[in-house]
């Protein structure tokens, strides 16, 4: 009887789930970063697209590269770079970038220290480096906040920042970009690095090199810490898809994109 | 065969599938965490997996001990915080209070065990941390098993409470009696005779406790810190371990299950299987003292 139950369960789920995917759905799922950029291309796209349905989901970027090869994604969000690793895995990927962001170092309000060398940040995010007065501030240890491994802001970083540096295992980690801003605005002598996206008056962004953190900067090529946000298909996009990216790289698309705080790539 | 009879039969059968649905569900999970966590165990090795204190997933580095050391000690520290707390008030509702300050004192107490996880970790954000930033000591950023722990106490205190206190009540009231009548007083009742009589009640709520402070999760995220660090002390004093930023096994599969792919994914459900086993430890072990000591 437990069986007959079971199995009338799994059909009557099978039966939903097949229902629930019509032809007209474009699934998108990944990058937490890029999700809220995928959603308003979608309410865009649906506007002129009449019946096609766009829906986006969350996941993070390493599950962006998985859903977009293995079918469960029609497209993957990853907001790094796809990695080697990733290349070699599912070889027919093809990666669609849509924007660019930057990423801001930043320090709770207070912290007196406004620019850092791109090596001074690196020796901080390696522990290298612990106190503020080894850069001119004041006695006090450096609160070192990071993301999660398998982050993609964290891979991004890790990336271009820390080279082949590893951020210290003493570094506080938080599960979010907006985890991180409130840390950093509420925790004293603290650094993080937050996604440009994410960059308000509770914090401080700090210059690079001289650069400041912001986006002219970044779209003119100054900013070192800039990564592109990617879509990614398996094999070249057709039909809907293929128009849904088109649309992303319009003047329309990339209009959404400089709106949301990011750079735009054509 | 009488309609009463029917019924009967027909409850008993619907009691026996709840009763074995809930083993199924039990074993299924067991085997599914096991079954994902197997290739790890595998390929990084039992002992490797226990004992190392690097996890660095980018680096295929997977050692889970700073975060068996962190769950441990964050555990330890709520149940010294709670216990006492939670023992006091049981003893004050069970022996002392008059029915109106009663009628009042529990009702608030189970509040305590309504509130969501997710809000203790709030308040422990807003209110605790910055309290214990205030602590002069190099590094202390206010995240830390400190925080953690006055959290999970206030969160296993009304489970230790109200058990315990069920377990004083059930003191017959003969052996409170017969100790007043040879001129005890009420405090030497209290501690010679009820609570000696109430031990295996009491030991069983603290189990409880435990069992719940181990498997907390998202309130320890919010306060903890989640660094990967063997916790150790920064200055002379070696209480200023809880100072120090932690992780705790549950935390470590909640912040990193969502991006992990391949054999990492595995390491996170072999965390869970420690997680698992370190419960039923837990839990087997209060049994066994329970056991031999209640009908002595």
């Amino acid at each position: 009887m437990v069986y007959r139950l079971a199995l009338t369960a799994l059909i009557v789920l099978a039966a939903g789930g097949l229902q629930a995917v019509s032809a007209e759905d474009i699934n998108i799922a990944g990058s937490t970063t890029v999700q809220p950029l995928a959603e308003l291309f979608g309410e865009a796209f649906e506007a002129n697209h009449d019946g096609v349905r766009i829906i986006v989901q969350g996941g993070g970027s390493s599950v962006g590269v998985r859903s977009a090869v293995n079918g469960t994604a029609d497209i993957g969000n990853a907001s790094r770079e796809v990695k080697d690793s990733e290349f070699e895995a599912y070889p027919g990927i093809v990666v669609h970038t849509v924007a660019r962001d930057g990423i801001a170092i930043v320090t709770h309000p207070d912290v007196p220290v406004d620019g850092l060398t791109l090596e001074e940040a690196r020796a901080i995010f390696a522990g290298r480096i612990t106190s503020w007065s080894e850069l001119g501030g004041p006695d006090r240890m450096i609160t070192v906040i990071a993301r999660e491994e398998g982050s993609g802001t964290r891979a991004a970083f890790e990336d271009m920042v820390m080279d082949e540096d590893l951020i210290c295992a003493g570094a506080m980690l938080l599960p979010s970009n907006g985890a991180v801003r409130t840390a950093v605005s509420t925790t004293p002598d603290c650094i993080g690095f937050l996604s440009f996206g994410y960059l308000d008056d509770q914090v401080k962004a700090i210059a690079i090199d001289g650069v400041e953190a912001t986006v002219d900067n970044a779209s003119n090529g100054t900013y070192p810490v800039v990564r592109p946000l990617n879509m990614i298909t398996d094999g070249e996009p057709a039909g809907m898809v293929a128009e849904f990216l088109e649309f992303a790289l319009s003047a329309d698309g990339q209009a959404i994109v400089e709106d949301e705080g990011y750079i735009a790539v054509r | 065969m009488t309609r009463k009879n029917t019924v009967e039969t027909v409850m008993k059968y619907v009691l026996l599938v709840s009763a074995l649905t809930s083993i199924t569900i039990v074993l299924m999970i067991g085997i599914f965490t096991l079954k994902e966590g197997m290739p790890a165990f595998r390929e990084i090795g039992l002992g490797d997996l226990l004992t190392r204190t690097t996890w660095r997933p980018g680096q295929e580095q997977y050692g889970i001990l700073a975060m068996i050391v962190g769950s441990g000690l964050v555990t330890v520290g709520a149940v010294v915080l709670g216990v006492p707390l939670a023992l006091g008030s049981a003893i004050f509702l069970a022996e002392i209070a008059p029915q109106k300050v009663k009628a009042f004192v529990k009702p608030s107490i189970e509040l305590l065990a309504g509130i969501p996880s997710v809000v203790y970790g709030l308040f422990g954000m807003v209110v605790l941390v910055p309290l214990v930033r205030k602590i002069p000591a190099p590094g202390n950023s206010g995240y830390g098993l400190l925080a953690a722990s006055v959290v999970l106490a206030i969160m296993i205190l009304p489970t230790i409470a109200s058990v315990s206190e069920n377990a004083i009540r059930n003191v017959p009231r003969s052996f409170r009696e017969g100790s007043l009548a040879m001129g005890a007083t009420r405090w030497e009742t209290i501690r010679k005779v009820v609570l000696p009589s109430a031990r295996s009640g009491i030991l069983s709520a603290v189990v409880l406790g435990l069992g719940r402070a181990l498997g907390e999760t998202i309130a320890m995220i919010m306060v903890i810190g989640n660094s990967v660090v063997m916790p150790a002390a920064t200055g002379g004093n070696p209480l200023t371990i809880f100072l120090s930023r932690a992780r705790t096994l549950t935390g470590n599969i909640a912040v990193e299950i969502a991006y992990a792919t391949g054999i990492h994914a595995n390491a996170l459900f072999a965390t869970g299987v420690v997680l698992f086993v370190l419960i039923m430890l837990v839990n087997s072990s209060a049994r066994f003292l329970i056991s031999n000591r209640s009908y002595k």
